[in-house]
């Protein structure tokens, strides 16, 4: 693994109005490292705004005086973002619902964490100075 | 980000500007909700001029699809480009919706 350098570190207020700057900015840097185009148009940022959304929404419980910081490290390998927000964190490992079987079709919530598993190559949750979901995306 | 609706013929056209995420899916989901108030029964969602769409703004899709259907009416889909055919087909949805290359299609189809 080479060297790794920070790519993105900013803090939003705990509000899903700045997710869109956040991840207009991420996409941005995506393609900058010459990641293949559709990882970047699709899969960081459907991903990135499931994370941003659910650390606002449900981490912060949508309290405004909380925050959310997001990082992007990337080396030659890989492009990892933590998503950090304030609440307690939850259980990754969950046997949450699967919302593509055909019961689960009409459902209207519950397929966040379903993206990120799909989109991204990794996707970790861990206590860090706060509830970290950590995204990886490998590079090729 | 913004929506613009429009009327051809009987259906209801709902333009969707930008992204559909989070932060607007209730903008969406008012607008047709009006309009289906006033007794329109076919609506057509045109994502030719969409970014990308996260999990909240299917959700609002299926929400929307469930009450258009309680009220008789029916919902299409046209124009989704690669990413967000993508991601109908990840999510299964698919199948749940009906989904036209292009507008003219779509408007067709009702």
């Amino acid at each position: 693994m080479g060297d790794s350098r920070v790519a993105l570190d900013v803090e939003i207020p705990s509000d899903v109005r700045y997710i869109e700057g956040v991840i207009e900015l991420a996409t941005r840097k995506c393609r900058e490292l010459s990641i293949p185009p559709r990882k970047c148009s699709l899969n960081v940022r459907v991903a990135l705004t499931e994370a941003l959304s659910n650390a606002i929404l449900r981490g912060n419980g949508d309290a405004a005086d909380k925050h959310v910081r997001v990082r992007a490290v990337v080396n030659d390998d890989s492009l990892v973002f933590d998503v950090t927000d304030e609440g307690p964190g939850f259980d990754l490992s969950a046997d949450w619902p699967d919302p593509t079987k055909p019961e689960n079709l009409m459902m209207e919530d519950g397929r966040g964490l379903f993206l990120m598993q799909r989109l991204m190559d990794r996707v970790e949750r861990f206590q860090s100075d706060g509830n970290v979901v950590r995204l990886t995306l490998f590079r090729e | 980000m913004s929506f613009s609706i429009s009327k051809q013929g009987e259906v209801v056209v709902v333009d969707v500007e930008g992204q559909l995420i989070v932060g607007n899916r209730q903008e969406l989901k008012q607008k047709v909700l009006d309009e289906l108030e006033k007794g329109e029964k076919k609506f057509l969602i045109d994502f030719s001029q969409t970014g990308y769409i996260d999990s909240s703004g299917l959700g609002v899709l299926v929400s929307l699809s469930k009450k258009i259907r309680e009220q008789g009416g029916e919902l299409r889909l046209a124009n989704l480009n690669d990413d967000l055919q993508t991601l109908f087909e990840l999510t299964k949805l698919d199948t749940l919706f009906q989904i036209s290359d292009t507008r003219e299609r779509a408007l067709e189809s009702f």
